[in-house]
């Protein structure tokens, strides 16, 4: 079956077969490679991607299902290739060290902070709780969020 | 890990047109946040022939009060219900039972008619949808039928829906009596863990009471014993131990990979208390507020 959706702000028109999961779809036949597989089975949050502005699992969603809906991954945050301040957050925190979680974390709290522009460290812990990273032992990146959100609300009062 | 299992797959626009496709394709199975369908038909547990995609019923979309009636649509995911002005005010123990489940990316897509179609013993709204005596609207081409929540589950991932059918919302009866519920989660860790055994109590004006146990037998547990005891009864220390010592002849908790049977005995007397004194003191307005894991309060929850 033929679907349309966008993809990053960019039009795509593919062929898929019922069967096809759509992290596959953007990895083996987009070519974007952000959404990562780890446990393929909604557990650990690597294949995270925005569906229509919210985090779903893309272990979990069929490709047939995207037709007529947006997709933003870790790629299409990105304005101009310039970082956007969270992902400057997070390396100024050296938030990661592998980077398998990171577009996964990037997503999940982009998500979080639109909803919720001054969340409490317990509100960051409880969204990251999807989002597993085996590395940093989670502190710099709670910190490079609570930093993030802290600087953002600052410029908006001042 | 690809599907290897093929299918067709529709998406109806009406639910005449899905209730066709039902009775038309005995091996189709009905998918909506596919949560757990996905996985199933990953790992070979599911093979349906046929996927009939709901999402496009923009009628099941909607929680709605009514008439004294709470209904929830078989499309209306945990998110929704978690984020719902009016549940928060009306009902804010389904947003509390809502935050418990999985994790955000899951929430966004799991509806609490697909978790109660799963009917997997550890579900969070079996719980709460027992203690609220939930019926199950049901509807094939012939015919429409309301499922009592105590008929509804048959055993660990059975139910009562045949062949042809399709969830099509959970009704509720808003209590008339001013009410407040408190709901436990016991998890390995805080965030997106199934439950190892899970209370929900809801205590009404006219001291009444409604306890049900979830994930400490094959399907949710209403403990009418411990209500008949309860009920009409000032809540003291005592008649708490009395209600714990029903416990052990209600709830049959097995040991799995996650917890002992032990553990989970003693911890549904745990949180049954922490549970009913939260739900207690939210009744009088000097409750924690919802969503915080009474399971986690070292020390229990002061009244």
């Amino acid at each position: 079956m033929k679907i349309n959706f966008k993809l990053n702000g960019q039009k795509y028109s593919l062929d898929v077969e019922p069967y096809e999961i759509l992290l596959e779809m953007l990895r083996d036949r987009v070519g974007v490679k952000s959404p990562k597989c780890g446990c393929n089975r909604g557990d650990c949050g690597t294949c995270t991607v925005l569906l229509n502005g919210k985090t779903v699992r893309s272990c979990l969603v069929l490709a047939i299902e995207i037709d007529g809906a947006e997709i933003t991954t870790l790629e299409g945050l990105m304005a101009d290739g310039k970082l956007t301040p969270l992902q400057e957050s997070f390396l100024a925190h050296n938030s990661f060290q592998c980077g398998f979680c990171a577009s996964g974390m990037l997503l999940s709290t982009t998500e979080l902070l639109e909803e919720n522009p001054a969340p409490s460290k317990e509100e960051i812990k409880e969204t990251l709780s999807g989002n597993l990273c085996r590395c940093t032992g989670y502190t710099p990146i709670i910190e490079a969020i609570s930093d993030q959100a802290e600087r953002r609300n600052k410029i908006w009062v001042s | 890990m690809p599907i290897v299992h093929d299918f067709e797959y529709f998406k109806p626009a009406k639910i005449t047109e899905a209730l066709r496709l039902l009775s038309k394709h005995k091996g189709a199975a009905v998918f909506a946040g596919g949560t757990d369908i996905i996985n199933e038909i990953k790992e070979g547990i599911a093979m349906p022939d046929f996927l009939i995609d709901i999402k496009g019923l923009s009628s099941l979309n909607k929680i709605q009060f009514k008439d004294g009636k709470l209904s929830i649509g078989a499309l209306v995911t945990f998110s929704e219900i978690l984020k719902s002005s009016v549940i928060k005010k009306r009902l804010p123990v389904f947003a509390e039972v809502a935050r418990t489940v999985g994790s955000v990316g899951i929430r966004n897509r799991a509806t609490m008619v697909g978790n109660i179609c799963s009917a997997v013993p550890c579900m969070d709204s079996g719980p709460l949808l027992s203690a609220f005596d939930a019926m199950i609207i049901v509807q094939s081409l012939k015919s429409k039928r309301r499922i009592p929540i105590f008929d509804w589950f048959r055993g660990p991932r059975k139910t009562a829906l045949k062949k042809g059918e399709l969830v099509t919302g959970i009704e509720i009866t808003i209590p008339k009596k001013k009410n407040a519920g408190c709901y436990a989660k016991l998890g390995r860790y805080t965030g997106e863990d199934l439950a190892q055994a899970s209370v929900l109590v809801l205590a009404l004006a006219d001291h009444t009471y409604r306890v049900a146990f979830g994930s400490v037998g094959p399907v949710p547990i209403r403990a009418r014993q411990i209500e008949e005891l309860l009920g009409e009864e000032e809540i003291t220390d005592i008649l708490i131990a009395h209600a714990q010592a029903l416990i052990p002849g209600i709830v049959t908790p097995i040991t799995d990979i996650r917890a002992s049977k032990e553990y989970r005995l003693q911890m549904c007397q745990v949180m049954f208390e922490r549970a009913l004194r939260t739900a207690v003191s939210r009744l009088a307005g000097v409750g924690p507020e919802y969503g915080i894991n009474v399971t986690e309060q070292i020390g229990g929850v002061a009244v």
